[in-house]
């Protein structure tokens, strides 16, 4: 197992660690804020289990057929244009909340992703394609077809600017 | 039996991987959850009308803090318009909802680097920033607004 690998798991356990501290003395202080952000918990939790099965499910896919090999050619430094079609709509297609979602990208990267690519995954995550008709609903039609094109052009534009950024060595 | 094995190796190597990440999702959470209950709708409508510049920061401010469905970020936005705060200040507090993340911020940082996440959540925010007014202005140069 990797380094990087190792910290993440226990960074991991530290952190849940801190966040369970943080209830407990927030439950000590108000114990009704705890149990209502403890309602919450439980709610998005049970959003979240099924996007974790489909992550898990799509995680396993990759690691039984993706090679490393293959990710370099299409989400690697050589992938071109394909690579930022499949990031953009990668991105908008992706369900559920933002975290299995993390999970599935250090893995690619590891496999050979460019860090460009991630972020303008990321960042197309904003075009929600299932919830289109409700924008259009509250913002109009014009609104969300001018708001999602600068979108998709600011997603490939923030990849460009953060992988020149974290490309940069100190020193 | 080869096909088996293998199998079984990708198996438990995506099950190590979700041991490893599990914590961190479960603690992102509770943390959200946290957030999202003290952070009330009532709270953010009474802090605009300070000007356009200073409502967009502060609308692409709370849209950085906040973590919720993204529909959530609709019905406050649609709020905040009727209640006069202008449509560069919703919208950027619509996209940087989606696209910056300081709550999941300590989450990406472990995930994806540090220097990533620091530098993808900053750009970020300057990108819905710049979306916000581009926005605006298309649409008003198209006479849609």
């Amino acid at each position: 197992m990797s380094n990087q690998k190792i910290k993440r798991g226990l960074g991991g356990w530290l952190f849940l660690a801190l966040v369970l501290i943080t209830y407990g003395l927030l439950s000590l202080v108000n114990p009704a804020a705890t149990s209502q952000s403890l309602v919450f918990f439980t709610h998005v939790m049970l959003q979240v289990l099924p996007v974790l099965g489909l992550v898990f499910l799509l995680l396993f896919i990759a690691n039984l057929v993706l090679k490393p090999k293959w990710i370099r050619h299409y989400l690697g430094s050589g992938s071109g244009i394909k690579g930022w079609v499949a990031a953009t709509l990668g991105g908008m297609l992706s369900l559920g909340p933002i975290y299995p979602w993390y999970v599935m990208l250090g893995e690619l990267r590891l496999k050979g992703m460019r860090n460009a690519l991630i972020a303008a995954f990321l960042y197309s995550r904003a075009i929600k394609l299932p919830l289109l008709p409700l924008m259009i609903h509250y913002f109009g039609i014009a609104y969300t077809l001018v708001l999602c094109l600068y979108l998709i052009g600011f997603s490939m534009i923030s990849g460009i600017v953060v992988e020149k950024l974290t490309s940069k060595r100190i020193g | 039996m080869q096909t088996r094995n293998h199998l079984i190796d990708t198996f438990k190597k995506t099950m190590r991987t979700f041991i490893n990440v599990l914590p961190i999702i479960i603690g992102m959470i509770l943390a959200t959850s946290l957030v999202v209950t003290m952070f009330s709708e009532q709270v953010s409508s009474g802090l605009f009308g300070n000007g356009e510049i200073i409502d967009t920061l502060l609308g692409a401010s709370i849209g950085s803090i906040a973590a919720g469905h993204p529909l959530a970020s609709y019905l406050l936005g649609g709020e905040l318009l009727g209640g006069g705060v202008s449509l560069i200040a919703v919208t950027a507090l619509v996209v940087t909802w989606v696209t910056v993340g300081i709550v999941q911020l300590p989450a990406e940082a472990l995930m994806l680097g540090t220097r990533f996440a620091l530098y993808r959540n900053i750009i970020s925010f300057i990108a819905a920033i710049a979306i916000a007014f581009l926005t605006f202005y298309t649409l008003q140069f198209l006479g849609l607004s």
